[in-house]
Protein backbone atom coordinates (compact mmCIF):
# COMPACT_ATOMS: atom_id res chain seq x y z
CA UNK A 1 0.00 0.00 0.00
CA UNK A 2 1.17 3.40 -0.91
CA UNK A 3 2.01 5.70 2.53
CA UNK A 4 -0.28 7.74 3.37
CA UNK A 5 2.31 10.65 4.22
CA UNK A 6 4.00 12.68 1.55
CA UNK A 7 6.64 14.85 2.48
CA UNK A 8 8.81 17.21 0.54
CA UNK A 9 11.67 18.56 2.66
CA UNK A 10 14.01 21.62 0.92
CA UNK A 11 17.30 22.29 2.88
CA UNK A 12 18.17 26.30 1.67
CA UNK A 13 21.56 27.73 3.67
CA UNK A 14 20.82 26.82 7.21
CA UNK A 15 17.21 25.93 7.38
CA UNK A 16 14.93 23.26 6.36
CA UNK A 17 11.36 23.62 5.10
CA UNK A 18 8.85 20.90 5.54
CA UNK A 19 5.68 20.66 3.53
CA UNK A 20 3.72 17.40 4.75
CA UNK A 21 0.17 16.01 3.82
CA UNK A 22 -1.26 12.74 5.29
CA UNK A 23 -4.12 10.97 4.05
CA UNK A 24 -6.57 10.74 6.79
CA UNK A 25 -10.68 11.05 7.47
CA UNK A 26 -10.18 13.15 10.17
CA UNK A 27 -13.85 12.40 11.44
CA UNK A 28 -15.23 14.79 14.06
CA UNK A 29 -17.43 12.85 15.28
CA UNK A 30 -20.05 15.40 14.73
CA UNK A 31 -20.98 14.65 11.65
CA UNK A 32 -23.71 12.31 10.48
CA UNK A 33 -23.60 9.78 7.27
CA UNK A 34 -26.65 9.70 4.91
CA UNK A 35 -28.72 7.30 7.02
CA UNK A 36 -27.88 9.88 9.83
CA UNK A 37 -25.85 7.78 12.05
CA UNK A 38 -22.85 9.87 13.50
CA UNK A 39 -20.02 9.22 12.21
CA UNK A 40 -17.51 8.62 15.29
CA UNK A 41 -14.28 10.28 15.56
CA UNK A 42 -11.24 9.02 13.63
CA UNK A 43 -8.53 11.69 13.66
CA UNK A 44 -5.14 11.53 14.05
CA UNK A 45 -3.37 12.74 17.50
CA UNK A 46 -0.21 13.09 17.34
CA UNK A 47 2.33 13.60 14.47
CA UNK A 48 6.54 13.16 14.99
CA UNK A 49 8.74 14.63 12.70
CA UNK A 50 12.78 13.24 13.23
CA UNK A 51 15.69 14.26 12.28
CA UNK A 52 19.21 12.87 13.27
CA UNK A 53 17.66 11.13 16.03
CA UNK A 54 16.01 13.77 17.25
CA UNK A 55 12.33 15.36 17.19
CA UNK A 56 12.62 18.28 15.72
CA UNK A 57 8.65 19.21 15.36
CA UNK A 58 5.39 17.46 17.29
CA UNK A 59 1.99 18.56 16.34
CA UNK A 60 -0.53 17.31 18.90
CA UNK A 61 -3.83 17.26 16.80
CA UNK A 62 -7.83 17.45 17.71
CA UNK A 63 -11.00 16.40 15.63
CA UNK A 64 -10.98 20.37 13.84
CA UNK A 65 -7.78 20.04 12.01
CA UNK A 66 -8.81 19.67 8.59
CA UNK A 67 -10.20 16.02 6.28
CA UNK A 68 -6.11 15.15 4.90
CA UNK A 69 -3.94 17.94 6.86
CA UNK A 70 -1.30 19.74 5.55
CA UNK A 71 1.60 21.43 7.66
CA UNK A 72 4.36 23.49 7.07
CA UNK A 73 7.14 24.61 9.45
CA UNK A 74 10.94 24.85 9.65
CA UNK A 75 14.27 23.85 11.16
CA UNK A 76 17.54 24.21 11.77
CA UNK A 77 20.66 21.64 10.84
CA UNK A 78 19.39 19.79 7.73
CA UNK A 79 21.43 18.89 5.09
CA UNK A 80 20.48 18.04 1.55
CA UNK A 81 20.27 14.20 1.69
CA UNK A 82 19.60 13.59 5.33
CA UNK A 83 17.01 11.50 6.15
CA UNK A 84 13.79 13.18 7.66
CA UNK A 85 11.19 10.19 9.46
CA UNK A 86 7.49 11.54 10.13
CA UNK A 87 5.30 8.94 11.89
CA UNK A 88 1.65 9.77 13.16
CA UNK A 89 -0.62 7.91 15.15
CA UNK A 90 -4.71 8.38 15.16
CA UNK A 91 -7.11 7.61 18.09
CA UNK A 92 -8.00 4.21 16.84
CA UNK A 93 -4.32 2.61 17.46
CA UNK A 94 -3.57 3.29 13.29
CA UNK A 95 -0.35 4.63 12.38
CA UNK A 96 1.93 5.24 9.60
CA UNK A 97 5.11 6.21 9.31
CA UNK A 98 7.96 7.33 6.25
CA UNK A 99 11.79 8.88 5.77
CA UNK A 100 12.49 11.19 3.29
CA UNK A 101 15.10 12.55 1.86
CA UNK A 102 15.66 16.61 2.26
CA UNK A 103 16.41 17.73 -0.91
CA UNK B 1 -53.13 -23.51 2.52
CA UNK B 2 -52.15 -20.32 0.32
CA UNK B 3 -51.70 -18.47 3.68
CA UNK B 4 -49.06 -20.43 5.29
CA UNK B 5 -47.18 -20.79 1.98
CA UNK B 6 -46.92 -16.86 1.71
CA UNK B 7 -46.25 -16.66 5.73
CA UNK B 8 -43.51 -19.20 5.52
CA UNK B 9 -40.88 -16.87 3.26
CA UNK B 10 -42.42 -13.70 5.32
CA UNK B 11 -41.19 -15.46 8.61
CA UNK B 12 -37.88 -16.38 7.17
CA UNK B 13 -37.45 -12.75 5.89
CA UNK B 14 -37.92 -11.39 9.75
CA UNK B 15 -35.16 -13.99 10.97
CA UNK B 16 -33.13 -12.11 8.35
CA UNK B 17 -33.46 -9.05 9.34
CA UNK B 18 -33.38 -9.54 13.35
CA UNK B 19 -30.15 -11.09 12.14
CA UNK B 20 -28.69 -7.96 10.72
CA UNK B 21 -30.18 -5.56 13.12
CA UNK B 22 -28.19 -7.27 15.43
CA UNK B 23 -25.02 -7.63 13.93
CA UNK B 24 -25.17 -3.82 12.83
CA UNK B 25 -25.51 -3.84 17.53
CA UNK B 26 -22.44 -5.56 17.68
CA UNK B 27 -20.50 -4.06 14.77
CA UNK B 28 -21.55 -0.32 17.12
CA UNK B 29 -20.13 -1.49 20.33
CA UNK B 30 -17.48 -2.94 19.02
CA UNK B 31 -15.84 0.60 17.55
CA UNK B 32 -16.62 2.57 20.57
CA UNK B 33 -15.11 -0.02 22.83
CA UNK B 34 -11.73 0.39 20.25
CA UNK B 35 -12.12 4.24 19.90
CA UNK B 36 -11.82 4.20 24.01
CA UNK B 37 -8.38 1.78 24.27
CA UNK B 38 -7.37 3.73 21.66
CA UNK B 39 -6.98 7.01 23.47
CA UNK B 40 -4.84 5.85 26.43
CA UNK B 41 -2.75 4.33 23.69
CA UNK B 42 -1.84 7.94 21.91
CA UNK B 43 1.15 8.82 23.57
CA UNK B 44 1.42 12.10 24.47
CA UNK B 45 -1.90 13.33 23.68
CA UNK B 46 -3.46 15.82 26.11
CA UNK B 47 -6.90 13.97 25.77
CA UNK B 48 -8.14 16.87 28.24
CA UNK B 49 -7.04 19.97 27.27
CA UNK B 50 -9.03 18.67 23.66
CA UNK B 51 -12.08 18.72 25.52
CA UNK B 52 -12.40 21.65 26.85
CA UNK B 53 -15.43 23.83 25.90
CA UNK B 54 -13.91 27.41 26.49
CA UNK B 55 -10.12 28.69 26.09
CA UNK B 56 -9.38 29.71 29.72
CA UNK B 57 -10.07 25.57 30.54
CA UNK B 58 -8.04 24.27 27.81
CA UNK B 59 -4.94 26.95 28.33
CA UNK B 60 -5.07 25.68 31.65
CA UNK B 61 -5.10 21.80 30.83
CA UNK B 62 -2.58 22.29 28.41
CA UNK B 63 0.23 24.98 29.49
CA UNK B 64 -2.06 25.34 33.25
CA UNK B 65 -1.84 29.03 32.83
CA UNK B 66 -3.47 31.88 31.19
CA UNK B 67 -2.02 33.75 28.34
CA UNK B 68 -1.16 37.45 27.78
CA UNK B 69 -1.93 39.07 24.32
CA UNK B 70 1.06 40.24 22.39
CA UNK B 71 2.01 41.90 19.14
CA UNK B 72 4.70 39.98 18.40
CA UNK B 73 2.71 37.32 17.37
CA UNK B 74 1.55 37.63 13.33
CA UNK B 75 -1.73 34.92 13.45
CA UNK B 76 -2.38 34.68 9.63
CA UNK B 77 -5.68 33.54 8.93
CA UNK B 78 -8.28 34.76 6.27
CA UNK B 79 -10.95 37.42 6.75
CA UNK B 80 -13.83 35.75 5.25
CA UNK B 81 -13.53 31.73 4.74
CA UNK B 82 -15.20 30.24 2.17
CA UNK B 83 -15.81 26.71 3.48
CA UNK B 84 -15.05 26.25 7.04
CA UNK B 85 -13.63 22.70 6.43
CA UNK B 86 -10.40 23.95 5.27
CA UNK B 87 -9.16 27.37 6.53
CA UNK B 88 -5.56 27.96 6.26
CA UNK B 89 -3.97 29.46 8.99
CA UNK B 90 -0.17 30.06 9.90
CA UNK B 91 1.09 31.53 13.18
CA UNK B 92 4.54 33.21 13.22
CA UNK B 93 6.27 35.05 15.84
CA UNK B 94 9.95 36.76 16.25
CA UNK B 95 10.14 36.12 19.74
CA UNK B 96 12.80 34.16 21.93
CA UNK B 97 12.70 30.90 23.17
CA UNK B 98 9.75 29.26 21.74
CA UNK B 99 8.51 25.93 23.01
CA UNK B 100 5.21 25.65 21.88
CA UNK B 101 2.99 27.08 19.30
CA UNK B 102 -1.69 26.41 19.84
CA UNK B 103 -4.74 26.96 17.86
CA UNK B 104 -7.53 27.48 19.06
CA UNK B 105 -10.73 27.96 17.69
CA UNK B 106 -13.32 29.75 20.26
CA UNK B 107 -16.56 28.90 18.05
CA UNK B 108 -15.95 25.32 17.96
CA UNK B 109 -17.56 22.26 19.80
CA UNK B 110 -14.26 21.53 21.39
CA UNK B 111 -11.89 25.04 21.40
CA UNK B 112 -8.62 23.53 21.02
CA UNK B 113 -7.72 22.77 17.47
CA UNK B 114 -4.14 21.91 17.26
CA UNK B 115 -0.85 22.28 19.23
CA UNK B 116 3.05 22.02 18.16
CA UNK B 117 5.44 21.67 20.03
CA UNK B 118 8.40 23.67 18.86
CA UNK B 119 12.01 21.95 20.21
CA UNK B 120 15.31 24.22 19.98
CA UNK B 121 16.55 24.78 15.87
CA UNK B 122 13.10 24.53 15.00
CA UNK B 123 11.42 28.60 13.86
CA UNK B 124 8.38 29.63 15.61
CA UNK B 125 6.36 29.13 12.47
CA UNK B 126 3.51 26.88 11.63
CA UNK B 127 1.08 26.42 8.85
CA UNK B 128 -2.12 24.41 8.69
CA UNK B 129 -5.80 24.30 7.84
CA UNK B 130 -8.57 23.80 10.21
CA UNK B 131 -12.19 23.15 10.41
CA UNK B 132 -14.98 25.63 11.42
CA UNK B 133 -17.83 25.67 12.71
CA UNK B 134 -18.90 29.04 11.65
CA UNK B 135 -17.72 32.39 12.61
CA UNK B 136 -15.09 33.06 15.36
CA UNK B 137 -12.57 34.20 16.81
CA UNK B 138 -9.19 31.96 16.46
CA UNK B 139 -6.54 32.62 19.01
CA UNK B 140 -2.64 31.82 18.54
CA UNK B 141 -0.97 31.22 21.65
CA UNK B 142 2.75 31.27 21.83
CA UNK B 143 4.37 29.63 24.60
CA UNK B 144 8.25 30.96 24.65
CA UNK B 145 10.70 31.61 27.78
CA UNK B 146 8.00 29.58 30.48
CA UNK B 147 5.40 32.76 29.29
CA UNK B 148 1.93 32.50 26.95
CA UNK B 149 1.15 35.11 24.81
CA UNK B 150 -1.85 35.13 22.44
CA UNK B 151 -3.06 36.65 19.34
CA UNK B 152 -6.40 37.01 18.38
CA UNK B 153 -8.22 37.41 14.95
CA UNK B 154 -11.74 36.69 13.70
CA UNK B 155 -12.59 34.99 10.55
CA UNK B 156 -16.19 34.96 9.01
CA UNK B 157 -17.09 31.57 8.09
CA UNK B 158 -19.71 31.17 4.99
CA UNK B 159 -20.81 27.79 5.14
CA UNK B 160 -19.80 25.65 8.23
CA UNK B 161 -17.07 22.56 8.55
CA UNK B 162 -18.32 20.35 11.59
CA UNK B 163 -21.85 19.69 10.27
CA UNK B 164 -23.82 17.83 7.54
Amino acid sequence: MASTIRVRAIASGDTTQVQSLINHPMDSGFVKDSKGQIIPPHHIEVVEFEHAGKVVFTCLWGPAVSKDPYVKFSFKGGKKGDDLKVSWVDNKGQSDSTVAKIQ
Amino acid sequence: MKNEFIDAPDHTRRIILKGAAGLAAFGFTAATLSSAYAAADAKAWPENAFKQKSEADALKALYGKAAEASDKINLDAPEIAENGAVVPIAVATTMPGVTGIAIMVLENPFTLAAAYKIPEGTEASVACRLKMAKTSKVVAIVEAGGKLYSATKEVKVTVGGCGG
